[in-house]
């Protein structure tokens, strides 16, 4: 199947999820609405003719001047097809909350987690959303949102810096 | 590639249903034990909060990101070129090959096409790196297991190639030897001599790892049956590199996908079918042999020719030129400085690494920096199944497990 007929079918089976297909260096990717988007995974994962039985990656970029901030970005893979597809949604920043995949691919567990702990979209029926890279009680923010400084925040702005010209 | 089984059927464990057969009828309470962050056999900085029962492991969970060092922000923060460097210190045990898998997605991105000495070369030192870190995997999953001599076999011979590393691109270890388009620099005649050289004498000694670890029976009886996982549940956890083709799944991008020399190589992957530690342990034996035939293949095939691409906008200019061209070295400066233009749009590039997919996802808005990126790091994802693999195990062979992945935390953290 190629990438064209992918992204059709997709099309025909999800009329009212489906916002667009782009196809770019040999790459696809497929932007549905997120109360679909569970929906979607599940068909590319059960039927026969898709068969995405590998989670490559779960990502997500913050584009923090768009209404709907965040894009969660799922990748997967057909070990028998040779084939790859990236899955993206849009959740808005008042709301991000997204439907966890862990009931489809065992592997989107830790992944999800990531995506959590680094810009804090949430995965509803997870089954252990807890920060993974960062300590558990980190309260600083996430670490992975354009507005958290590159240096870091929080204990660094207690410093108390010695004014040496007063001397 | 026909597997020679030679195993007992003496099981100390039951892999399927570990848990209604394993625990005692006599319910005792449950022991929590912290395991690690600084046990010698995490491979770097790693805790495990392990719930036993007696002996058995009921539920383990893994505590990670205490090497966590914020790479991917980083990334985000400097030119594609200056990123280089700090893939080296991804899988710090297996620099090139981040090198590698780092800049074939910036190529990707900006659809460049490496000339052919280049991919024969990537092909060569990938190869190299490969071959340095199975004998790493090798000698220290031995060594925590219980057999100590291997390990000194592995790191002697490893110490060859390291040193070899050292008169390519004077580091051993952080290597930054790939660049966007193409490698620093060529193979002198002195280290193709080495290399040839060291094609002969390392395959006998292959053998040799072999014949201490298969006749040795704690080694044999601590990796047979221990760390098992399904196919189904291995692809389900996105398992990746020997992990996965232990359990005789057939997944290795060197096919699937093949990129730069790899299409023009004749070579096997081997594949496992109990999906066990030995079997894992079997994958990348066979893996040595295979990288040796593959690095004979590319010696063989090299013609002349040039080791970077010609795209001036994007690819660094000869390192001798910039020492004596004003516009070398401007063009050399502001390719670091500034960055290169890179077209909006997002890539995925996923590269065989030794310890499984090493992929990069990139996003693109124009301009010098990546506007986001991400690393999809096999150890990372590995550590996502260790619960599943570890229960109703004893607890020594959570030091298996630890080994079985190849996880070094570089990687696993970023």
């Amino acid at each position: 199947m190629s990438l064209q007929q992918l992204a059709s079918r997709l099309q025909e089976n999800f009329a009212t999820g489906f916002i667009k297909a782009v196809e770019w260096r040999g790459d696809l990717a497929v932007t549905v609405t997120r109360d679909r988007l569970h929906d979607v995974a599940q068909f590319l994962h059960d039927d026969p003719a898709m068969d995405f039985d590998y989670i490559v990656h779960v990502s997500s970029v913050d584009w923090p001047d768009d209404e709907e901030r965040f894009e969660v970005v799922y990748e997967f893979y057909s070990i028998k097809k040779r084939q790859r597809i990236r899955l993206k949604t849009r959740v808005p920043e008042s709301d991000c909350i997204v439907d966890s995949l862990t009931d489809l691919w065992k592997g989107a567990d830790f992944m999800e987690r990531e995506v959590y702990d680094m810009m804090g979209i949430r995965f509803r029926h997870h089954p252990d959303l807890r920060r993974i890279l960062m300590p558990d009680d980190y309260s600083e923010g996430y670490p992975l949102r354009k507005d958290f400084p590159l240096r870091g925040k929080g204990w660094r702005d207690t410093f108390e810096f010695l004014d040496e010209t007063a001397r | 590639m026909a597997f020679e089984d030679q195993r007992t059927t003496v099981y100390k464990v039951n892999p399927a249903h570990p848990e209604s057969e394993t625990l005692p009828t006599l319910r005792t309470e449950e022991l929590l034990l912290n395991m690690g962050p600084q046990h010698p056999s995490t491979h770097g900085v790693l805790k495990v909060i392990l719930e036993l029962e007696g002996e058995r492991l009921v539920k383990s969970t893994p505590v990670l990101g205490f090497l966590h060092r914020g790479v991917e922000k980083l990334a985000e923060d400097g030119t594609y070129h200056q990123f280089i460097p700090h893939t080296d210190r991804l899988d710090y045990v297996c620099a090139m090959y981040n090198n590698f898998a780092y800049c074939r997605a910036v190529e990707k991105l900006m659809n460049i096409t490496v000339p052919d000495r280049a991919e024969y070369l990537r092909t060569i030192v990938a190869e190299v790196q490969r071959i340095i870190g199975h004998q790493f995997w090798l000698g220290t999953q031995a060594l925590d297991i219980g057999a100590m001599t291997v390990f000194f076999y592995c790191f002697r011979d490893r110490e060859i190639l390291l040193d070899w590393f050292d008169e390519l691109c004077g580091a051993r270890l952080t290597t930054s030897w790939y660049r966007i388009g193409g490698v620093e620099r060529d193979f002198t005649s002195s280290l193709l001599e080495k290399l040839k050289q060291f094609l002969d004498y390392f395959p006998p000694k292959i053998d040799e790892y072999v014949v201490f670890l298969e006749k040795n029976r704690i080694w044999v009886a601590r990796t047979k049956g221990v760390a098992v996982i399904s196919a189904e549940d291995a692809v389900s956890f996105g398992l990746s590199g020997p992990t996965l083709r232990g359990s005789g799944v057939d997944y290795d991008l060197r096919k699937a996908e093949p990129y730069s020399a790899y299409p023009k190589c004749e070579f096997s992957v081997p594949l496992g079918k109990n999906g066990d530690t030995y079997d894992r342990y079997w994958i990348r034996v066979q893996e040595l042999y295979e990288s040796v035939k593959i690095i004979r293949q590319c010696l063989e095939q090299m013609q002349d020719g040039p080791i970077m691409a010609d795209v001036p906008s994007v690819t660094l200019p000869p390192k001798q030129r910039v020492f004596t061209n004003l516009e070398s070295m401007i063009q050399q400066f502001k390719l670091f400085s500034q960055g290169f233009s890179a077209p909006p749009g997002e890539i995925y590039c996923g590269t065989e690494a030794h310890k499984g997919e090493l992929g990069f996802y990139i996003v693109s808005t124009g301009g010098g920096k990546p506007y986001r990126l991400k690393i999809r790091a096999p150890s990372f994802i590995h550590m996502g199944a260790f619960d599943h693999m570890s229960r109703g195990y004893m607890i020594a062979d959570a030091i298996t497990l630890f080994g079985t992945y190849d996880i070094v935390m570089g990687e696993c953290d970023r």
